[in-house]
């Protein structure tokens, strides 16, 4: 059993929090935000311009940042691109492939609203074919799906659904998506927090994530890009730091992963998620989905029988609880935990798809990380009968 | 438990005015961005006078329960005295305080009868 409560001042301020909402985001260990002080109470300046001390102290802290990132995926430095969250990181992606109307993109149902919209709207300006794998039963992809993978050649899907916790078979499917000749982009922003990510194993082509799902600061995350793929494709957003030469006549750009990060970057949240990464690389991942798992498996092991679970069971997903009381609607649901300070989540959680696919609207969501408890998972259980009671006709 | 008092439970439990209406003068569709919860509002007016309304729709017990007691209040208000009723004045008559995010729920169906009004 893993104690690291006493690491995260949130909890030292908010005594009675009990706090469910980890796919959507976590809260910050004392040395993430020490971290971001130390910068920009020792280091602060401008990173890649100035020549004077501060500005090279500031380039090297948020170069070791990237570094600490690629070392963390498995990649190099200069594939290591620094976004303000996954979503940019994937419209990142979709600006910049060269899709016409001859080429294939295939999405899924389950991917977040993120990992859909980007797909959906290149489609409609390049005519390109869109397809859908869609779902099981259990909300997991469904294998019978997978031969639509033949000629495509763009395919994005998610790594964990943020909705159910199911984790897909990532490396099988890249592996058929390369037989057929296809971009492959994954969208880790729930499993970089939770399981140990190889790009190399993995073989993607491109991957992305968000930091503040896993202890880091908002409004940084990170696009993985294959190296000879990011030095071949054009920029996105253009402007300073982005580039080699400007003359009147043309503009030349700069060496990666410089290319793709145009203007002042987020300095301190790189900063800080090297930091939420080394935290987390202490713990262990092993020890982290062990957690976790248990405390999946606990609930589903106490939950009354009028609790209705989406998803697969604790072995094949996150510690994710997606759920719904029967008779109850999920906002009401989460309103009656608020009151007894425990945070859920409840609505579509930006998977529609994913929703309809499974004849829902909305469900409730409980989803586990480093600091929670089986006390707390027992709360939050009484919490729901209390729901219950309170509100069925 | 502030949301959840005898007013919102009661209206919650047994609605009023829930159904359809066989010749409504007007009739909105109103969604909530949040949930994807859906209310449908239909009323019959006369003479500027609202003489009936039904709701329709599944949803939170927030939003049911301001549904029943919106459409009780505006029988036989005229057209510009529920155009003119606010959002603050009906968190009022449901008697509760209620977040950013919940309000949402409670001001679905107002949205639907000023919409459906035009
Ligand atoms: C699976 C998945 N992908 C992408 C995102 C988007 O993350 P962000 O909002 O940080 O860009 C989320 C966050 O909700 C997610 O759960």
């Amino acid at each position: 059993m893993i104690d690291t409560k006493k690491d995260f001042p949130i909890f030292k301020n908010n005594p009675n929090l009990i706090y469910l909402d980890n796919a959507a985001t976590t809260q910050k260990p004392s040395s993430v935000l020490d971290a971001e002080r130390d910068f920009y109470e020792n280091h602060y300046s401008n990173v890649h311009r100035g020549v004077y001390q501060l500005s090279q102290e500031a380039t090297e802290l948020y170069e070791n940042a990237r570094e600490s990132i690629a070392e963390f995926l498995n990649a190099s430095p200069e594939e290591i691109i620094f976004t303000r969250n996954a979503t940019e990181s994937i419209n990142l992606v979709a600006n910049i492939l060269p899709v016409s109307k001859n080429d294939k993109i295939v999405s899924t149902l389950m991917n977040h609203h993120s990992n859909f919209v980007p797909w959906q709207l290149l489609s409609q300006k390049t005519k390109a074919k869109i397809e859908y794998l869609s779902l099981s039963e259990s909300a997991e992809l469904d294998v019978e799906d997978f031969n639509k993978l033949k000629n495509a050649t763009v395919f994005a899907f998610t790594h964990a659904s943020n909705a159910t916790g199911v984790i897909t078979p990532a490396k099988q499917l890249i592996e058929q998506a390369k037989d057929a000749g296809a971009l492959t982009v994954i969208d880790a922003a729930q499993s970089a927090p939770h399981l140990p990510i190889d790009v190399k194993k993995l073989d993607c082509d491109f991957l992305a994530l968000s930091g503040h799902k896993m202890l880091g600061p908002t409004g940084i995350g990170v696009l993985y890009g294959k190296k000879e793929l990011l030095q071949e494709l054009p920029p996105f957003l253009t402007g300073g730091d982005m580039i080699r030469e400007v003359t009147i006549q043309e503009t030349t750009w700069n060496d990666l992963p410089y290319k793709y990060e145009a203007g002042t970057p987020n300095i301190s949240g790189a900063i800080g998620l090297a930091e939420a990464v080394r935290y987390l690389q202490r713990i262990g991942f092993d020890e982290l989905l062990a957690h976790e798992r248990d405390l999946t498996s606990y609930a589903h092991k106490i939950l009354p029988n009028y609790v209705d679970v989406y998803g697969p069971a604790p072995s094949k997903k996150l510690g994710i609880l997606s759920f719904n009381v029967q008779g109850v609607h999920a906002h009401d649901v989460a309103s009656i935990l608020d009151s007894k300070n425990i945070a859920i989540r409840s609505g579509h959680h930006c998977t529609q798809p994913l929703l309809n696919a499974l004849g829902l609207t909305s469900t409730c969501r409980a989803s586990f990380y480093v600091y929670n408890n089986k006390r707390e998972v027992q709360s939050f259980v009484d919490a729901l009968e209390l729901s219950h009671k309170t509100l069925v006709k | 438990m502030d949301l959840y008092g005898e007013l919102i439970l009661e209206h919650y439990k047994h609605p009023l005015n829930k159904g359809v209406l066989k010749k409504p003068t007007y009739s909105r569709r109103e969604a909530n961005p949040v949930c994807g919860d859906v209310v449908t509002i239909q009323l019959l007016v006369e003479k500027n006078v609202v003489k009936d309304v039904k709701f329709e729709g599944e949803g939170c017990a927030l939003s049911i329960a301001s549904a029943s007691i919106l459409t009780d209040f505006i029988k036989g208000k005229t057209v510009k005295e529920i155009k003119s009723l606010t959002d603050e004045a009906l968190v009022e008559m449901l008697g509760i305080s209620v977040g950013a995010v919940r309000i949402k729920c409670v001001l679905l169906p107002l949205k639907a009868i000023k919409n459906a009004l035009g």
